[in-house]
């Protein structure tokens, strides 16, 4: 599903060169659980950029779902986006004047879906993340695990290939994140590929596959045996 | 999707326009007012233009008067500073020599110009202005006959002595109830039997009272009674509809130079008013008013859209976040300029018809004020008011500056990076 091969990236800062990403080899396969873990600077959001066609490498290769990401227009890198991967984003990025079903639609409108089938995809969506209730409520108007449940929603609604995850539970408390990870494992229960980037080891442990950045590198990656999100709550 | 008459893309405008009311509502306020002083000012200068155009309503406007003047050139032997007058026979050498005229009133006045001369009926007596004329002035003048007839052919013919008199003459030459049509006056001392009473109807006419107090003769009893053998004391000459009269005046100034043996650069020798000259530097007047409404009107609603140029700035400044994220969700940059686009299209649209509207009432407003205080219509302003290509002309100027209003916004918006949607706030 995801090829990467010694993938460099740096940035300008100042006059200098700042190495980002020293050379990662990274793959991953259909139905994975991972989460990527490093402190700040180790380099893990660079890779989440990446990985979400969001920034591109300055060396190395990235191939996502058997298609090339490698010079993009900004309008194929949008329709790539649109078409592969969803985003989960930590402080949700709801838009706040949409209600929550048309929240949801809103990558199916950039896809071009006609309203109805959009509107009935997406509350189907809303209803697998238990907010069927909730779809003409404003994002002021949920609770922040509801509100990560619908941007979950959102992000499942144009049925991508990977799910990109950033600190999906950094601005939940230890309860509705343990919530919110629940609802991530069904979801990769039916076989997405999911990819979480955090820096709590709690919630590393709840997938399947943990890999440590450090200063540019991958410096550990392995599998385990998830713990069930469910059990903590 | 990329239809402009989407129902969900205009969903998605409305959204947003909606999602910042009260902003939205001070950034429109730049170009309605912008809109609402354009239309104001195009209707105030329609106002003035349709007042001054009644002041002649009724009168042939294509219309020249000429009238001997002192010559002021030797030529052929004769010398300058001669005195000579028109006659009959310039008025039928214009008729066959020039081209493109309606009607050629030949005219006499007793005494000087705007002279009067001593009236009585019975023992009243009055000092009035007598005019010879053939029936034809009634084409080039809005009198409006009252009582009995004017002149016609057949007096002109038999030189009858018959008048017509304004009505204001009435109540100071005769007694109340008195039958007046059909009775007589002496004009110095020559009777003429009254045949009609005019009124008239200009507003020059209905402010000037002097203008309802004169005595019209035919123009050959004139002629014949006070001994003016062929002489014309001046022309009024109107031109067909579509032939400008100040186009043929030189024409017919230098056939009757021609005819009198005058040098044909003396241009003093015959003196003439153009009417339609007159009225052309009002239409320059006009075009100019409407100019300076256009330019000030435009002005003040550039600053209204520099207004909203500036505020979908800040909002886009505000929106970077949830652009971000629409990027991410697989919005194009394309989907985005339009967006931004007709949002401001859209809010100076609006703000536009919305200023259109009010101009239009307050237009409506004044016109109500205007009729009951001025009835008459004689008030500077006439009528002002908005036709439709002025409405559409201002459609136009407002899509450009909905457009323009957008463009820098929209520049700014495409250039958001999805990556934005990942910073935490």
């Amino acid at each position: 599903m995801i090829e990467i091969t010694d993938l460099h990236k740096s940035y300008p800062v100042g006059n200098r060169k700042l190495h980002v990403l020293k050379g990662i080899n990274f793959s991953a396969k259909e139905g994975e659980l991972i989460s990527i873990m490093g402190s700040s600077g180790s380099g893990k959001s660079t890779f989440l950029n990446v990985l979400g066609i969001l920034d591109e490498g300055d060396e190395g290769s990235y191939t996502l779902d058997g298609t090339s990401i490698k010079n993009l227009s900004e309008k194929v890198a949008a329709n790539y986006r649109n078409k592969f991967l969803g985003f989960i984003f930590q402080s949700f990025n709801l838009i706040n004047y949409k209600t929550a079903l048309d929240n949801v639609a809103l990558p199916l409108y950039y896809q071009g879906v006609g309203r109805k089938e959009r509107l009935e995809k997406s509350l189907f969506y809303l209803e697998k993340v238990g907010l069927a209730d909730w779809a003409d409520h404003l994002p002021s108007e949920l609770s922040g695990g509801q509100k990560q449940r619908v941007a979950i929603a959102r992000a499942l609604a144009s049925d991508p290939k990977v799910l990109l995850a950033d600190e999906p539970t950094g601005a939940l408390d230890t309860k509705t994140s343990y919530e919110v990870m629940d609802l991530i494992q069904q979801i990769n229960e039916e076989g997405k590929t999911i990819l979480i980037v955090t820096h709590e080891p709690d919630i590393a442990k709840m997938t399947k596959r943990i890999v440590h950045l450090k200063d540019g590198l991958i410096i550990n990656d392995e599998r385990i045996e998830p713990v069930k999100a469910l059990a903590n709550v | 999707m990329n239809s402009i008459f989407n129902k969900d893309f205009w969903k998605e405008i409305l959204e947003s326009v909606n999602s910042n009311g009260f902003r939205t509502l001070i950034t429109a306020f730049g170009v309605f007012w912008g809109i609402f002083i354009l239309v104001l000012l195009l209707s105030a200068s329609n106002g003035f233009q349709n007042g001054i155009k009644r002041q002649f309503s009724g009168m042939s406007t294509n219309t020249v008067f000429i009238w001997a003047q002192t010559i002021t050139k030797a030529y052929k032997g004769k010398p300058k500073n001669r005195n000579y007058s028109f006659n009959v026979g310039d008025g039928e050498a214009i008729r066959e020599n020039i081209k493109g005229l309606k009607t050629i009133s030949p005219r006499n006045r007793l005494g000087g110009w705007g002279g009067s001369s001593i009236i009585s009926h019975d023992m009243n007596t009055g000092s009035y202005t007598v005019e010879a004329d053939y029936p034809e002035i009634l084409t080039q003048r809005s009198l409006r006959i009252k009582e009995g007839r004017f002149i016609n052919h057949s007096d002109i013919k038999d030189k009858r002595k018959i008048v017509v008199l304004g009505w204001a003459i009435i109540n100071e030459l005769f007694e109340k109830g008195e039958q007046v049509i059909g009775s007589y006056i002496k004009i110095q001392g020559v009777s003429f039997k009254v045949v009609g009473i005019y009124e008239d109807v200009s507003i020059n006419g209905r402010k000037n009272i002097d203008e309802q107090k004169k005595i019209h003769v035919p123009f050959t009893t004139f002629s014949q009674i006070f001994n003016q053998g062929d002489k014309v004391r001046f022309f009024v000459i109107t031109g067909i509809d579509d032939v400008p009269i100040t186009d043929v005046k030189e024409d017919i100034m230098a056939l009757i130079r021609k005819r009198h043996d005058i040098h044909p650069e003396d241009d003093r020798a015959v003196g003439n008013w153009d009417f339609n000259k007159f009225l052309q530097k009002f239409t320059q007047l006009f075009i100019a008013l409407k100019a300076v409404s256009y330019f000030v009107g435009v002005m003040i609603l550039g600053s209204g859209v520099i207004g909203i140029s500036n505020i979908m700035l800040i909002v886009i400044k505000e929106r970077t976040k949830e652009i971000g994220v629409r990027r991410a969700l697989g919005a194009t940059p394309s989907i985005i300029r339009k967006q931004v686009l007709l949002e401001s299209l859209f809010l100076t649209l609006f703000a536009g018809m919305a200023g259109v509207s009010f101009a239009a009432f307050v237009t409506f407003i004044v016109n109500l004020i205007l009729d009951s205080k001025f009835p008459e219509g004689d008030a500077m302003l006439y009528n002002p008011s908005i036709d439709l290509p002025t409405v559409g002309v201002s459609l136009l100027i407002l899509i450009v500056c909905g457009l323009a209003a957008g463009f820098i916004p929209a520049q700014t918006a495409i250039k958001i990076k999805p990556i934005e949607a990942l910073r935490t706030d």
